[in-house]
């Protein structure tokens, strides 16, 4: 039963939705390295999928078959704005502001939810729209691989960008002076403060950035993967993208397994349900949950949590 | 918002008024909106004073929902005020169960509650879906081509009892009761609400008057300090979770016996509970986690809801707008309490440098 269901066009799927999880987690990897935990992931994931998807169909002339460039370009664009805008409000709420991050966190999630499906209900009055997202690019000679051609080298523009964020992040991270600032903040903001780094300009990029990042996973969404938009279409994927920053120790390479692990039990769900296998839907629809609890569960045994998380800085007289 | 939507916003706000509280209908859908609010927003209390962030209040209603129809279709024949009080018991062990999990994962296992609450809510749904498709199905449904997935319908006796007669029989006793038809009596206002009612007061004793409560909150304030004290740290985690999902269930125990009679998986979790456990904590922070304040803050929302409800009718504004505008209120409230946490320390800091001044002066005079 298991050869018939990894086969490689499932692999292929699983690499392919794997981006919004890795677009989203590595976002919060900032966020969280520098003591910022942001729970509205979810909710900005939703307004990056609508107005993306929204802009590439203004833009894409009426009745195109294929896809059209600049509507694309446009869309990411459209979405890494909006991700700005809701990430510096979130860097407000959380580091200027010192909301507690849990629940704010879920008030920029019900924000989110409710004002994607707003706008999806005034401009497409609730109608699915199907657009033409981004084209599987093939890359030259690697593509032509048996299996692992199709797996890894027949994807689109967004899932090679995902990838490729992973060692830039742990590049970021951990080879520049960016990163140390981020991880001292992180760590322990009284003596990244007294160093002379400000904790408040440090937590605003990264936050910012994560925000940015979230959009693009729900742009992911909307204009890569199913080219649709649907109320609350991500589904939970921003919250399980949170706890794969935890899953994945505060490492982009941890985080990138973790993403892995669970596109390919979302790869393998699709499959079973199409074979027509006898398990439940619903028990399969829970699975990647409870795979997240399970993964928690060990994630937690290890101790190297950034010592501020969740902690608001204030300077001392 | 309402501008963007093209609406005329004095119309948008009387809309909501008079959907709220315009007629004895309105007020009692308001009402009967704000039980679920209210019970989950008492929990929600006292998990947030102990320290605990419980996200999961959707999972605990559904598995309080679901233990009140088992138990109900159980015992159909058996004396309807026994089974009542035991669905609504049973809901709420149901509840306290699925919100002790997060709690045991929390304080054993050191997995952060409001990620393992989140991921609760998502399983309580999926396995509702489940039950209700297979297990709990109406056998009536079971040989259709296209069953509907729902439970049967709980015997009309198992409902829970209007209290809108109630109401009319103390107008006329007051004299207020007026000649038109409008009367409390139709209205479909059950005693969910007195009960949600009085479980708040009795949850400000707890709070507040009673050694558990006591240690609830100190554990929230300083879990280090009260170690030392010799506090039981880790069964109080427990323990806020317990009571918190405990009624969370309840609500959900409540809203299955007074409004909706049986489990239906079509529309998912969110059809049940109207985001009931979400904005419960809304209600509650808006009640500044105090049990009292939280009960004209959970008929506020309720009244939000049900005129937001309204609005989508007369003005054309989707009730997706409700969603949004609770989101900015959480933002809004969670934002401004730095300011009353400035202030208390600004107090305490002018406190402190008077008595130290008091001090030097008495030194100085020695």
């Amino acid at each position: 039963m298991i050869e018939n269901l990894l086969t490689a066009s499932v692999l292929a799927s699983g690499i392919r939705l794997a981006t919004p999880y890795l677009y989203a987690a590595i976002g919060e990897t900032f966020g969280q390295r520098s003591g910022v935990l942001n729970l509205g992931v979810e909710g900005v994931m939703l307004m990056g999928a609508f107005t993306s998807l929204w802009a590439v169909h203004e833009i894409t002339p009426v009745g195109a078959t294929s896809y059209y460039a600049p509507a694309l370009l446009a869309g990411v664009l459209v979405a890494l704005l909006v991700g700005l805008l809701m990430g510096l409000a979130t860097a407000v709420i959380n580091v200027t502001l010192q909301a507690q991050q849990g629940i704010s966190g879920i008030g920029i999630y019900l924000f989110g939810l409710g004002m994607s499906d707003l706008l999806f209900q005034k401009v497409f009055r609730g109608q699915v729209i199907t657009v033409n997202g981004f084209p599987k690019v093939n890359i030259p000679v690697l593509s032509d691989l048996p299996v692992l051609g199709e797996v890894f080298f027949r994807q689109n523009l967004l899932v090679y960008l995902a990838f490729a964020l992973v060692p830039a992040t742990w590049f970021v991270l951990n080879k520049t002076t960016l990163g140390l600032n981020i991880r001292a903040v992180g760590q322990n903001p009284e003596a990244a403060d007294a160093m002379g780094i400000s904790v408040t300009r440090v937590r605003y990029f990264t936050v910012t950035l994560g925000g940015m990042l979230a959009s693009l996973a729900g742009a992911s969404l909307s204009i890569s993967l199913v080219n649709v938009f649907q109320q609350n279409m991500t589904a939970g994927q921003g919250f399980i993208a949170v706890a794969l920053v935890y899953f994945g120790a505060w490492q982009a390479r941890g985080v990138m397994f973790g993403a892995l692990l669970f596109s390919l039990v979302n790869a393998l769900q699709l499959q079973v349900r199409t074979k027509g296998i006898d398990v439940p839907d619903e028990a399969a629809s829970m699975a990647p949950y409870l795979l997240t609890i399970i993964a928690l569960i060990f994630a937690s045994r290890r101790i190297d949590q950034p010592a501020a998380l969740t902690k608001p800085f204030e300077r001392g007289e | 918002m309402i501008l963007l939507m093209n609406a005329n916003p004095l119309d948008a706000y009387q809309a909501l008024w008079e959907g709220a509280f315009g007629t004895k209908n309105a007020v009692a859908d308001t009402l009967v909106k704000a039980t679920p609010l209210l019970l989950v927003g008492i929990g929600i209390c006292i998990s947030f004073r102990g320290g605990v962030v419980n996200i999961g209040g959707e999972g605990q209603m559904i598995a309080g929902g679901l233990a009140a129809v088992a138990i109900g279709l159980q015992y159909k024949e058996a004396d309807p005020t026994t089974v009542i009080i035991a669905c609504l018991v049973g809901s709420f062990i149901a509840g306290a169960l699925w919100g002790g999990i997060a709690g045991v994962l929390k304080a054993y296992f050191n997995v952060n509650e409001i990620l393992s609450t989140i991921m609760l809510n998502q399983i309580a749904a999926f396995g509702m879906m489940y039950l209700v498709r297979s297990e709990f199905i109406d056998p009536r449904q079971k040989g259709r081509a296209a069953p509907i997935p729902e439970t049967e319908r709980l015997p009309r006796s198992l409902d829970l009892p209007r209290i809108g007669g109630t109401l009319d029989d103390l107008y006329d006793f007051l004299g207020l009761s007026s000649a038109d038809a409008n009367q409390w009596g139709t209205t479909l206002l059950h005693n969910g609400i007195v009960i949600a009612f009085v479980l708040a007061i009795v949850v400000y004793i707890l709070l507040w008057r009673t050694t558990i409560g006591y240690r609830i909150r100190a554990v929230g304030k300083n879990p280090r300090a009260s170690r030392y004290a010799g506090i039981k740290v880790k069964r109080y985690v427990v323990l806020s979770l317990l009571l918190s999902g405990g009624f969370a269930g309840l609500a959900g125990g409540i809203q299955l016996l007074g409004v909706r009679h049986r489990m239906n998986a079509e529309g998912g979790a969110i059809a049940f509970t109207g985001n009931a456990g979400f904005n419960g904590i809304v209600a509650a922070l808006f009640g500044g986690l105090h049990p009292l304040g939280t009960i004209p803050a959970s008929i506020l929302f309720g009244a939000l809801l049900v005129g937001g409800n309204k609005l989508q009718r007369s003005v054309q504004v989707p009730s997706a707008l409700i969603t949004a505008l609770i989101g900015l209120v959480i933002i809004f409230v969670v934002a401004s309490d730095v300011f009353v946490r400035r202030r208390s320390r600004r107090r305490v800091a002018v406190a402190t440098s008077e008595a130290s001044a008091e001090t030097a002066g008495v030194r100085a005079s020695l």
